[in-house]
């Protein structure tokens, strides 16, 4: 065991004290002289032709200085797909459908303009269900996309699927449907768009993708007619990111249209309604899953085929497939392996990245059917799993390279601390379920980079510039502790700047748990440079060989002589105050040796790979359907843990969503339109649903982590709803195929087995048709 | 229709003129300019924007600012010691990962702060139900519970620890809840 000074010690978050005490500024609190606030006009149907927008009357309302439909603004396209406008022309193709934009003198002056713009539609047949949308004849959500399918053939055969399943002993094939979740950010969307008089654009926004939203607002000034002028993106206090922020929204480009009409700053402030009904969510699944095993429980194939609802329009959620084929091929060892995902257009919401990135959807898919084929073959479920772990040097049919596992280990310890093989009373039971996810980066984009600029002043105190976005997972000090720990300083020596373009170097974003090993590794480059540098000067200052030299306490001293030192904040002094002196700075750019996927989708797409295994015991009410969590157990391979306590607070969090991502939450649409925007009826947990939840940390550095360390920003939400739903199949034997498992499902299910309908009825007695449910 | 209120806001005395609909959350952040109680509902059901009025916690954003007349208000502003030092409440948050993006932890302080004013042998149950109504998306409320727990262990410990635990203070909080009690319940009556 290494001995370190910072490196795996609980360090309070750098923030902390500012948020404890209210002095964080987030973008509700951000207010610029002549601010003026923007309000957006949403759609009235999920599909229907617009056929006039009057905006007279609201452009007279005293207080209000523009307002835009898409008549009024260039052609800027929006999403990996562009298949999306700020201001929508022509037709509306979800109630989120912006028509119409107001910049006002107040809030309440913008609402009441919007209230002023009358629009006429002609309403079209809709499209809800992506099985329908796929039809022949089926509404167009775009007719000239000519179909419903998206264009991105997500398809892959590994080995040979059909003569595996010929040649195994076991096979078991079902069917998975999750739905609609959303991140819950307790800071709501926002942004504020301001230009100079030479048009450069500035524009503060909660975005987890400075770098590539500068490049998306680029875009769009070059539509407005403003080429070759700069972007500056300015990241407030985030309240919450979760995926939410992985994309450019068309707020942002009202605000900046708005701004550049009025030549004012324009604010848009999305209130908890606007964010539960125009922000994106999780991507509803219909999921076929076969796999197979031979005699003795080895996996012989996994065969999965999914459509996924990917809404109105396009953004980086409809990439989750490629996230999907990770666990799909390589959770477990599976010679054979078949996926083919195809994204429908529908009326509905647009779908987005969500913590976990499909592999929640993928993962409830693959462990719900792992424990119905443990139990054809007649082994145990944790043994079977066992018989079929990743092992350290394996690849995957997908190419995936592992490095270090635990994925064995985390096994043992979650059925120790779970008293797996205790008794059991009626009702109650136990579940499992694993996980691989991404730890070393992940290759989404042609770069997976990120830069780091560090520089020291006169007191040997830091400054480091990083790419990296902290939206309250704690980045930022797990990178002051990796500088310290490299420097032999103290904590409260670095101070880390990650919120402006203008200052900080580039970054693909924080997405797919990256930032620890990436911008980690992009801050140790550049202060390992700073390190050699310092020896040097130390070196000449003690008369003492490079190689005998150690850091620490803010001190370089010799190894053997240890009155022989000197303070790092002197030699920078000496450094700066004399003839021919130096500065001391260093930039670093980390971009892993991951790699792209290839044409057949193999390719090994991130430098680690984070393993765990979450058990859980539940106790299911019979007579209500009801299943009380009793206690939980979340173990990972996480490499190092360089701050065990914010590492512990993204498992707590990650499973506290990922329960109730099992359990209770699910945005309700109907015919499109969004039934329960608000927390009333949007049910995330309380603390009242607080469980017992253990997360011990397995260590594994990773030769190529920062310290050793994988990604854990993830994987905390990923197995949860499987672990839940094993655990019921367990207490009461019935196997719940769709989320949110809620208590009627349950019920129906145990009714179901017993041949009653929902109400208890024989099933075929005369008095069964009145029993409906209605979710 | 406006009316002159008269108030004790973070320990100061103060008087304003306040417009019958305000919220007490707009009167804080909009008029007194204090953006550290935070908007995340608007409908009472996040408590991101609690606020401590005598000694109980409400929720800010359904709770009128003329209803203020008379009463003592804390902020988050207010609740550290006037020479900057973190209240015990907000040094456990602080120490043991009770925050991550910091939104809801303003609030989430709050309520836990009047717990512990009034009730020094609270229990983790009344820690959990005292906070219910603050929602945190980010961390699995455990590492805010356990720092929760911990103040009010070392509260039934040492008295003097906890600012303003003497029972003079208790007491008077207890008060001024019969009072708000009273308020309400006439305000229902009505």
């Amino acid at each position: 065991m290494h001995d370190f000074s910072t490196v795996g010690k609980r360090v309070p978050k750098l923030d902390a004290a500012d948020k404890a005490t209210g002095r964080s500024r987030y973008i509700q609190d951000l207010k610029l002289p002549g601010m003026l606030y923007g309000k957006i006009l949403y759609s009235k149907y999920a599909h229907a032709r617009i056929v006039n927008i009057d905006v007279s009357q609201a452009r007279a309302l005293p207080g209000v200085r523009a307002v835009l439909t898409a008549e009024d603004i260039p052609d800027i396209k929006m999403g990996v797909y562009k298949d999306n406008r700020p201001l929508k022309k022509g037709k509306v193709r979800s109630y989120r459908d912006e028509v119409a934009a107001v910049a006002a003198v107040d809030p309440e002056t913008a609402r009441k303009a919007l209230r002023l713009i009358d629009v006429v539609y002609d309403p079209l047949p809709a499209v809800f269900d992506p099985e329908t949308a796929m039809r022949e004849g089926a509404p167009l959500v775009h007719e000239a996309h000519k179909t419903n399918v998206l264009r991105m053939p997500w398809k892959l055969h590994y080995g040979d699927v059909e003569a595996a399943r010929r040649e195994a002993a076991f096979v078991v094939s079902e069917r998975f449907t999750t739905t609609w979740v959303t991140h819950c950010c307790m800071g709501t969307s926002g942004a504020i768009a301001e230009f100079d008089p030479g048009n450069n654009l500035t524009i503060h926004s909660n975005t987890q993708i400075p770098s590539l939203a500068q490049k998306d607002f680029l875009e769009a000034l070059a539509a407005m007619g403003l080429a070759n002028r700069r972007v500056r993106v300015i990241k407030p206090c985030i309240g919450g990111g979760f995926g939410s922020k992985l994309d450019t929204y068309a707020y942002e480009y009202i605000a900046i249209l708005l701004a550049y009409q009025t030549r004012r700053p324009v604010k848009i402030e999305f209130d908890r309604t606007e964010e539960f009904i125009a922000t994106s969510t999780r991507q509803p699944t219909l999921t076929t899953i076969s796999q197979g095993c031979d005699q003795d429980g080895k996996l012989l194939f996994r065969d999965v085929k999914m459509i996924l609802d990917n809404g109105a329009y396009t953004s980086w959620g409809a990439t989750t497939p490629s996230v999907m084929m990770m666990p799909i091929t390589t959770l477990y060892r599976v010679p054979n392996v078949r996926y083919e995902a195809s994204c429908v257009y529908t009326n509905n919401t647009y779908s987005q990245a969500m913590r976990g990135y499909g592999n929640p959807q993928a993962t409830f898919a693959i462990e719900s059917t792992i424990d119905m084929l443990a139990e054809a073959a007649g082994i145990e479920p944790l043994e079977f799993r066992r018989i079929n772990a990743n092992q350290p040097g394996d690849v995957s049919t997908q190419g995936l390279r592992i490095t270090t596992c635990g994925l064995s280990e985390c096994m043992d310890a979650v059925k120790a601390k779970l008293g797996w093989d205790q008794p059991r009373s009626s009702g109650e039971g136990v579940g499992v379920a694993s996980l691989i996810h991404v730890g070393g980066g992940a290759r989404v984009y042609k770069s997976d980079g990120c830069g780091a600029i560090l520089k020291m002043d006169d007191f040997g105190k830091v400054d480091i510039f990083t790419g990296a976005t902290d939206m309250g997972q704690g980045s930022d000090t797990v990178i002051a502790q990796i500088v310290a720990e490299e420097l032999g300083l103290n904590i409260e020596d670095i101070h880390v700047i990650h919120s402006d373009t203008d200052i900080c170097p580039w970054d693909v974003g924080a997405h797919a748990s990256r930032t620890t090993f990436v911008a980690g590794n992009a801050a140790l480059g550049a202060a390992r440079k700073i390190k050699s540098r310092i020896l040097e000067m130390a070196a000449k200052e003690l008369y003492a060989p490079l190689e005998k030299l150690v850091l620490g306490n803010r001190h370089i001293q010799h190894a053997e002589e240890p009155d022989r030192k000197v303070e790092i904040g002197k030699l920078l002094r000496k450094a700066h105050f004399s003839h021919g002196g130096q500065m001391l700075m260093a930039e670093s750019f980390y971009d892993p040796a991951n790699e792209n996927m290839g044409k057949d989708f193999r390719g090994n797409m991130s430098m680690t790979y984070t393993f765990g295994a979450h058990g859980v015991r539940v106790k299911v009410d019979e007579e209500t359907g009801k299943v009380k969590v009793l206690n939980y157990v979340a173990v990972h391979d996480v490499g190092r843990a360089i701050n065990p306590m914010l590492l512990e607070g993204q498992v707590y969090g990650g499973v506290m969503m990922g329960l109730g991502y099992a359990l209770s939450e699910q945005v309700i649409l109907e015919r499109g339109e969004t039934m329960n925007p608000n927390f009333r009826d949007y049910k995330i947990l309380t603390a009242k649903d607080v469980v017992p939840i253990e997360a011990p940390v397995l260590e594994t550095p990773d030769k190529d982590g920062p310290y050793g360390a994988k990604g854990i920003g993830e994987p905390g939400c990923v197995p949860t709803a499987p672990a839940v739903a094993n655990a019921i199949y367990n207490a009461v034997g019935v196997r719940i195929r769709e989320l949110p498992i809620t208590p009627e499902r349950v019920l129906a299910a145990l009714r179901a087995k017993k041949g009653l309908d929902l109400c208890g009825i024989q099933k075929g007695a005369e008095s069964a048709a009145a029993c409906v449910i209605e979710e | 229709m406006a009316r002159d209120i008269s108030f004790v806001f973070n320990g100061n005395n103060m008087t304003a003129r306040v417009e019958d609909h305000w919220t007490l959350l707009y009167f804080i952040r909009e008029e007194l300019g204090y953006t550290g109680t935070k908007e995340g509902c608007g409908s009472g059901e996040c408590g991101a924007c609690t606020v401590i009025v005598d000694g109980a916690a409400v929720n800010s954003c359904i709770y009128l600012a003329a209803e203020l007349d008379g009463r003592s208000l804390l902020t988050i502003e207010g609740l550290a010691a006037a020479d900057g030092s973190l209240h015990p409440l907000q040094k456990a948050f602080v120490e043991r990962g009770g925050i991550q993006c910091g939104f809801c932890s303003p609030g989430m302080i709050l309520s836990a702060k009047a717990l512990l004013d009034e009730n020094p042998a609270a229990s983790e149950e009344d820690i959990r139900a005292a906070i219910a109504g603050n929602l945190c998306r980010c961390t699995g409320y455990i590492q805010i519970i356990t720092p929760s727990k911990a103040c009010a262990a070392m509260r039934r410990r040492d008295r003097a620890w906890w600012p303003g635990g003497t029972r003079k203070a208790e007491s008077r909080h207890a008060e001024r809840r019969t009072h708000v009690t009273h308020l309400i319940k006439r305000q229902s009556s009505n």
